[in-house]
């Protein structure tokens, strides 16, 4: 086979790499380059997308395998070693070089860097975090640096990884057991979720130890995250929610982020051949973000999905599906509730429920008042009472639902 | 009547602005009674204003009590291009200082469009640190060995608002030990590893095409879409096709969208047929 030159490669490692959903550059500590020898920042907050691509997704990262061989056969896996997909590999000063190259450019935030399982998982690991050393030491680099982990490679390495990144990340891959052992045979969730835990033992010791010592190192300063692949397996939206909050609490999670299950080239028997619909990963992190940004109980979410099936409504987001559900919570006073009452009315978001909260106390608020602060004040009319509105009992009719759901729009555009 | 004509030094002149508004919140002139230009042009074409010089500032002026985040905004809605930008912000500031409170509040109308503008500027800013493409430039050494030259990089970019002076903290921190210039229509920004320097605007050619890494970066943008999941609209609103000139990826982007359906049936197609060789197609419990 002749030579792949290293855009063929990036080629091929990249296209390896892009069904891994998550690319952030977020929750690292500022920095930048001034007083070193390299170059990078980080400047808080999310982070910077550089460029979308045509499904939406943000490119933030350089995100590759460092190579796509595998000894491992899990099914979804465009990589797995009985797939036909062609095979390349990086060496360790090649990806470090592209990561600069492309950095200097302004293309990227930084490396996600990744791997199928070769030889062993240690070498594997030991493999990725040289790459990540080198950037660090020999390069003074100060980007975004995401690894992800091999679940059985040493603790030593996996700690080593964490002095490194500013992130590290294992997959649970599937929501349940059961979908693990039947689509990845050669993974385990003990081992995995042990992996978890000791990373998440790591990072804590070392904020612990930065507590005492000022000069002790880093670990992952931006946490842990996961991904699991939605419709792959018989899960629905109930078990993976409720797994989702079981790994953010028992890991101390950042994120977990879902990946609907999408064909890939060469795939294998066992999968389905229809994708889930793309709406449904979307109300997935509607849920996700109920929970971590809008004082929702996990309880309070499941209770929207379907008792028969425990799917999630595609039609309408789970907050709309339950202020429908808990009408009798609404309508909500604007100039009296608390914040997180504020928080469950549909179409107010955390900014404009600041707003709201830092306005009333001078004034009593109005319906124009109410809409200034918000992008679009006739999805919530229905829910709120302000000093001159009070909704017509719109939240005991019937229809409410037809009332304020979207129109329905085409949202399987592809489907076969 | 009489007005007060008020010049400021450039566009993005927050420091002039400032000293001005003080001094003239100080001696009480209201909004409605000072011209804002830039520069020599004229920021009102039918007002033919007398001009008054301000009053110097009183002792009381000088500890005019600001709140805080009022200097903030105003910092970044200076960087606006709305011409009405240095007036609304004065009529603001009249205000806020009446009444502090209006800060925190966001339903004001005034307030809101001068935060409208600040929003405007700061997704502007985001945007550039953003959308900036650097190409590498080999510049020759001192005796024409290229060897000697020391690499530059050079990059064109079209901001909508005075953002790039303000901007160039960013990147002075992110590139801090390279070689760079960022060049706009209306300004450029030079760093050489020690100093910032300020110059004319440019124009596209004189960031020169030709870095090879280009191509490979493309090829990382296509590689990284996945056809099975096309969405432009969620692409668009985030990258605007206005962006799209400057950015050597967005080449690609009408292909891979026009292959990407064809693409995806094919991958399940060929799936189907592998099902229909394992005489296995159905997943779950
Ligand atoms: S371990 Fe499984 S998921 Fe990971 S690369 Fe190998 S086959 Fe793919």
């Amino acid at each position: 086979m002749a030579q792949l030159d290293i855009s063929q490669k990036l080629t091929i490692l990249a296209d390896a790499a892009k069904y891994d959903a998550s690319c952030a550059s977020s929750g690292a500590k500022k920095r930048d380059s001034r007083d070193g020898t390299g170059i990078g920042s980080i400047t808080g907050g999310g982070g910077i997308c550089h460029a979308y691509a045509p499904d939406g997704r943000c490119i933030s990262l350089l995100k590759i395998l460092l190579t796509n061989s595998c000894i491992f056969d899990c099914h979804y896996c465009i990589n797995r070693r009985s797939s036909n997909v062609r095979r390349a590999r990086f060496t360790a000063p090649e990806v470090v070089d592209l990561t600069l190259n492309f950095y200097r450019r302004n293309y990227i935030e930084g490396l996600f860097l990744s791997s199928g399982i070769i030889a062993s998982a240690n070498y594997t690991m030991e493999q990725i975090v040289e790459v990540a050393r080198s950037l660090r030491e020999d390069h003074d680099f100060r980007g975004y640096i995401h690894l992800k982990t091999i679940p059985n490679a040493d603790a030593e390495l996996i700690a080593q990884a964490g002095r490194y990144a500013d992130r590290v990340s294992i997959n649970v891959e599937l929501p349940t057991r059961q979908g693990l052992e039947r689509l990845a045979p050669e993974k385990s969730e003990t081992q995995i979720e042990g992996a978890m835990a000791d990373m998440a033992t790591v990072i804590e010791d070392g904020a612990d130890a930065r507590k005492r010592y000022k000069s002790a190192p880093r670990y992952a300063p931006a946490g842990q995250s996961t991904q699991m692949i939605i419709g792959a397996d018989a899960a629905n939206d109930r078990d993976i929610v409720r797994r989702a909050s079981g790994l953010y609490t028992r890991f101390k999670l950042k994120r977990v982020y879902y990946s609907a299950f999408s064909p890939i080239p060469d795939a294998s028997a066992v999968l389905p051949l229809q994708r889930p619909p793309m709406q449904r990963e979307h109300r997935l992190y509607q849920s996700d973000w109920l929970i971590r940004c809008y004082d929702f109980s996990l309880a309070e979410v499941t209770s929207v999905a379907d008792t028969a099936t425990g799917m999630l409504p595609l039609d309408i987001d789970p907050k709309l599906a339950w202020a429908l559900k808990f009408r009798g919570q609404f309508p909500v006073d604007v100039n009296r509730a608390p914040r997180e009452m504020l928080l469950r009315i549909p179409g107010l978001g955390p900014t404009a429920v600041n707003r709201l909260l830092k306005a009333r106390r001078y004034r009593s608020l109005r319906l124009a008042d109410v809409a200034r602060a918000t992008t679009s004040v006739k999805k919530l009319r229905p829910f709120i009472i302000c000093e001159d509105w009070r909704p017509l009992a719109l939240t005991d009719s019937a229809d409410l639902k037809a009332l304020i759901t979207p129109k329905p729009k085409q949202m399987e555009l592809f489907a076969v | 009547m009489t007005h007060h004509v008020i010049r400021l030094d450039a566009p993005d002149d927050f420091d002039g602005w400032r000293d001005a508004a003080r001094a003239l919140a100080g001696s009480g002139v209201p909004a409605d009674r000072v011209l804002w230009q830039v520069g020599d042009q004229p920021a009102d074409l039918f007002a033919t204003p007398h001009r008054a010089p301000v009053a110097p500032i009183s002792p009381s002026a000088a500890r005019l009590n600001v709140p805080r985040d009022f200097i903030q905004l105003a910092r970044s809605v200076v960087l606006h291009r709305d011409p009405e930008r240095f007036s609304l912000l004065y009529a603001l500031l009249l205000r806020v200082l009446h009444r502090p409170a209006l800060m925190q509040d966001a339903t004001d109308p005034l307030r809101r469009r001068v935060e409208g503008l600040s929003q405007a500027v700061r997704r502007d800013m985001h945007k550039m640190r953003a959308f900036v493409r650097f190409r590498e430039i080999t510049m020759p050494g001192q005796d024409g060995d290229a060897a000697e030259g020391q690499s530059r990089f050079v990059a064109w970019f079209e901001p909508d608002h005075h953002i790039t002076r303000t901007n160039a903290a960013f990147f002075v921190g992110r590139f801090a030990t390279m070689h760079w210039s960022i060049l706009t229509p209306d300004a450029a920004i030079h760093w050489d590893g020690t100093t910032l320097r300020q110059g004319p605007g440019a124009s596209a050619a004189d960031a020169a095409p030709g870095d090879p890494l280009e191509e490979v970066w493309k090829a990382y943008y296509s590689a990284i879409f996945n056809p099975a999941r096309l969405n432009p609209r969620a692409m668009l609103s985030e990258m605007p096709m206005k962006y799209w000139k400057n950015l050597p990826e967005a080449a690609l982007i009408p292909d891979l969208m026009a292959t990407a359906r064809a693409r995806e049936l094919d991958m399940i197609e060929r799936s189907r047929a592998a099902q229909g060789r394992h005489g296995t197609a159905k997943v779950g419990r």
